[in-house]
C-alpha cells in the first residue's frame, strides 16, 4: 500500500452535506463522552481527533480543515470542566491544518497511509496538547512514550475502519 | 503588502485563529481564580450532547430492569434466603454498634461537640463524562432545577464520589475525586493523621500533606475529615493502597478509592446537611427504669367504661400530677396520652417531660397501687430484686398522698409490697 507523491491535479477533493458536516463531530463527541461510562478502555481513542483527521483529508481545503478542527476542538473545551475553552481548539486547528495540507500532497485513500497519517497526528496532537496544557495551563501532565504510542496505534487501527464508514458519506465535487 | 497576504491567506487565517484561542486561553487561565458563571459555550455544548446521553441512559435503564425484574428471576429465591440471613447478622452487629454509637452520642453531648448530618439528598443518574483522559468527570441527569447547586458533595453508598463543578438547567457537572484539580479534606481513620485528597494525571487517588515521620499502614481506611466544607464528616474515601517517603517531608500516599470512579451509574447528590448537637437518648438513667418497667407484670390496658366498674380503692396511694405535669400532658403526643396508669413513669424521677423524648413511647407496665416507688431511695422489690439507684428532680417529683394511711412503714420510706398482694 504505497504512500504515493501527487500532483495537484491528480487529487480528487470531496465535499459532505450540511447534515452530515455537521451530525458526524456531534455524534463523534457524543460517543467519546458517552462511551467511555460503559467501556472504560474507550477513553484511549480520541474520536473527535479522528473525525477532524478525516474531513481534513477528504476535503483538503486548509481553512475548512482548520475551522473543522477549531469549532470539534472547542466542543470538546466545553465539555471538559477541568480546562479551559481552547486547549483542544488550538490542538486541532494545527492538525486540521497539517492535516489538510498533507492530503494535497499525499495520497491518503488507502489503508495503510491512513493508518500513517493518524499515528503522525496522534503523536503530534499529543505533544501540542501537553506543551499547552503545561506551558499555558499550568496542568501537571506526565508524558509516557509508551502509553501515547500504544494509544497512537489503537486510534491508528479505529481510524482505517472509521474511515472506511465515513467514505460513504463523501461526495465528489 | 495586500499581495503578500492574499498569498499566504492560509497561514494568515491559522495564526488569527490560533492567536485568537491562546488569547482566550489567557483570558480564562487568569480569571480562573474568580468563581464566575458557566460560559454561554459550555452550555450550548452540554445542551446539545446531554439529552441524547439522558434518552439513552432511560432506555438502557428500562430495559434493564424490565430484563432484571420480570424475565430473569433465577436465584432470587436462594437470593432472598442469603439476604435474610444477612439480615439477621446485620441486626445483630447494629444492636452491638448501637450501644456504642449513643455512648459517642452522649460523649458528644457532654463535650459539646456539634455533628454533620446528610438531612437531604437527590438520587442521580450518570449519564456522560468528559471523554478526555486528562480530565475526570461526569455528568448527571440532575440539574438546577432539582435543586443542585455548585459544590455540593456527590456520593454513593461506597463513598464519596467528587463534588458539583456546573450546573445546568437539567444536568450537572461533576468532578471526581481523582481528577488533579480536585481536592478533598481527609483524615486516616486509625492514626486520625489529617491530609489533603488529591487526583494525578494518571487518574490516581493520592493523599498528601501527611508528615514523613508518621507512620501509615496499607489498609488503613481514610474518611473524610469534613475540612473541605464540602464533604460531611467520616465518609469513607478508600484505603490506603502503600506509603512511601515523598517529597518536602511529607509521605506519599496511594489510595484506593472507596467507590469505583469507572464504573458509576447511580449517586447521590447531598443537597442539604446540618449540624446540630447530638440528640441524646437519656440513656443510662433511663435504662433502669426501662428495665425495671419490663421485669414488672403489666397491667392491661381498659377501657373507661370498665374503669368506671372498678371500685374505689381503699388503700394504696393516690397520684396528684407535679405542678405542670398536666398541661405538659395535654399538650405532648400521644405516647403521653396513653392510659398508663403507671407510677413508674408518672413517678420516674428521671423520666423527661411528657413527649420529649423516647421515655415517653415506652410502655407502661406498672401498677398505680405499687407503693414505693418514686422514692429517694433504692426501691426494693420483692419479685424480681431490681435496685435501681433514682432521684426525683423536684419539680418532677408527683406528690403522694395516701389515701388511707397505711400504718406502717411511712410514705416516704421505700417498702416492698406484701407477697400476697396482687400485682
Amino acid at each position: 500500500m504505497p504512500i504515493t507523491y501527487t500532483s495537484n491535479e491528480q487529487v480528487e477533493v470531496y465535499r459532505f452535506s450540511v447534515p452530515a458536516a455537521i451530525l458526524i463531530p456531534l455524534v463523534a463527541v457524543f460517543l467519546q463522552a458517552f462511551v467511555p461510562l460503559k467501556l472504560h478502555f474507550f477513553s484511549v481513542f480520541d474520536l473527535p481527533l479522528l473525525v477532524v483527521i478525516f474531513f481534513a483529508l477528504a476535503r483538503r481545503s486548509q481553512v475548512s480543515g482548520m475551522l473543522t478542527g477549531a469549532a470539534i476542538g472547542i466542543l470538546q473545551d466545553a465539555l471538559t470542566p477541568s480546562l479551559p475553552i481552547g486547549v483542544y481548539g488550538i490542538v486541532n486547528t494545527v492538525v486540521g491544518y497539517a492535516a489538510s495540507s498533507l492530503g494535497v500532497k499525499l495520497d491518503v485513500e488507502n489503508a495503510g497511509s491512513r493508518f500513517l497519517v493518524t499515528i503522525f497526528f496522534y503523536v503530534i496532537h499529543e505533544i501540542i496538547y501537553f506543551s499547552i496544557a503545561r506551558g499555558l495551563v499550568g496542568l501537571t501532565l506526565h508524558w509516557s512514550w509508551v502509553h501515547e504510542l500504544g494509544s497512537a496505534f489503537a486510534n491508528a487501527v479505529l481510524a482505517v475502519l472509521l474511515f472506511a464508514v465515513l467514505d460513504r458519506f463523501k461526495q465528489r465535487t | 503588502m495586500e499581495n503578500l497576504i492574499s498569498r499566504y491567506r492560509n497561514v494568515t487565517i491559522l495564526a488569527a485563529l490560533l492567536f485568537g484561542q491562546v488569547l482566550g486561553l489567557a483570558i480564562q487561565v487568569k480569571r480562573s481564580t474568580e468563581n464566575r458563571p458557566t460560559r454561554l459555550i459550555r452550555v450550548w455544548a452540554v445542551d446539545s450532547v446531554t439529552p441524547l446521553e439522558r434518552g439513552i441512559v432511560r432506555l438502557q435503564t428500562g430495559a434493564s430492569t424490565l430484563w432484571r425484574n420480570y424475565f430473569y428471576l433465577r436465584g432470587v429465591r436462594q437470593e432472598n434466603r442469603d439476604l435474610k440471613q444477612k439480615i439477621q447478622q446485620l441486626e445483630i452487629e447494629q444492636a452491638r454498634l448501637s450501644e456504642d454509637a449513643e455512648q459517642a452520642h452522649r460523649l458528644q453531648a457532654l463535650l459539646g461537640f456539634k455533628e454533620q448530618f446528610i438531612s437531604q439528598t437527590v438520587a442521580a443518574q450518570v449519564i456522560g463524562s468528559s471523554g478526555s483522559e486528562q480530565s475526570r468527570s461526569v455528568y448527571i441527569d440532575k440539574g438546577a432545577r432539582d435543586g443542585i447547586k455548585p459544590d455540593m458533595a456527590v456520593i454513593t453508598a461506597d463513598g464519596i464520589v467528587g463534588k458539583v463543578l456546573r450546573v445546568f438547567n437539567r444536568t450537572s457537572q461533576v468532578l471526581l475525586i481523582n481528577d488533579q484539580t480536585s481536592g478533598v479534606g481527609a483524615l486516616l481513620a486509625k492514626s486520625r493523621l489529617q491530609g489533603v485528597l488529591r487526583g494525578t494525571p494518571s487518574g490516581e487517588v493520592v493523599l498528601e500533606k501527611v508528615m514523613s515521620d508518621e507512620t501509615v499502614q496499607p489498609g488503613e481506611a481514610i474518611l473524610t475529615s469534613g475540612g473541605d466544607q464540602i464533604f460531611p464528616k467520616g465518609l469513607p474515601v478508600g484505603t490506603v493502597i502503600s506509603s512511601s517517603p515523598g517529597q518536602d517531608l511529607f509521605l506519599n500516599i496511594r489510595v484506593k478509592p472507596a467507590t469505583s470512579l469507572s464504573r458509576l451509574d447511580e449517586v447521590l447528590v447531598v443537597t442539604q446537611q446540618e449540624e446540630r448537637e447530638p440528640a441524646v437518648a437519656d440513656g443510662v438513667r433511663l435504662r433502669a427504669a426501662d428495665i425495671l418497667a419490663q421485669r414488672l407484670p403489666s397491667v392491661p390496658e381498659k377501657s373507661p367504661g370498665e374503669l368506671n366498674k372498678i371500685p374505689p380503692p381503699t388503700s394504696g396511694l393516690k397520684i396528684l400530677p407535679a405542678p405542670g405535669a398536666v398541661a405538659s400532658a395535654q399538650t405532648a403526643g400521644p405516647a403521653s396520652q396513653k392510659p398508663s396508669g403507671s407510677t413508674a413513669q408518672a413517678q420516674s424521677p428521671t423520666a423527661k417531660p411528657a413527649g420529649t423524648g423516647p421515655a415517653d413511647k415506652k410502655p407502661a407496665n406498672v401498677t398505680a397501687s405499687k407503693p414505693g416507688l418514686g422514692a429517694t431511695q433504692p426501691a426494693t422489690l420483692s419479685k424480681p430484686v431490681v435496685k435501681v439507684p433514682v432521684t426525683l428532680a423536684p419539680e418532677q417529683k408527683p406528690q403522694l398522698e395516701p389515701a388511707v394511711k397505711p400504718p406502717a412503714p411511712a410514705p416516704d420510706q421505700p417498702t416492698a409490697p406484701p407477697p400476697d398482694q396482687p400485682q
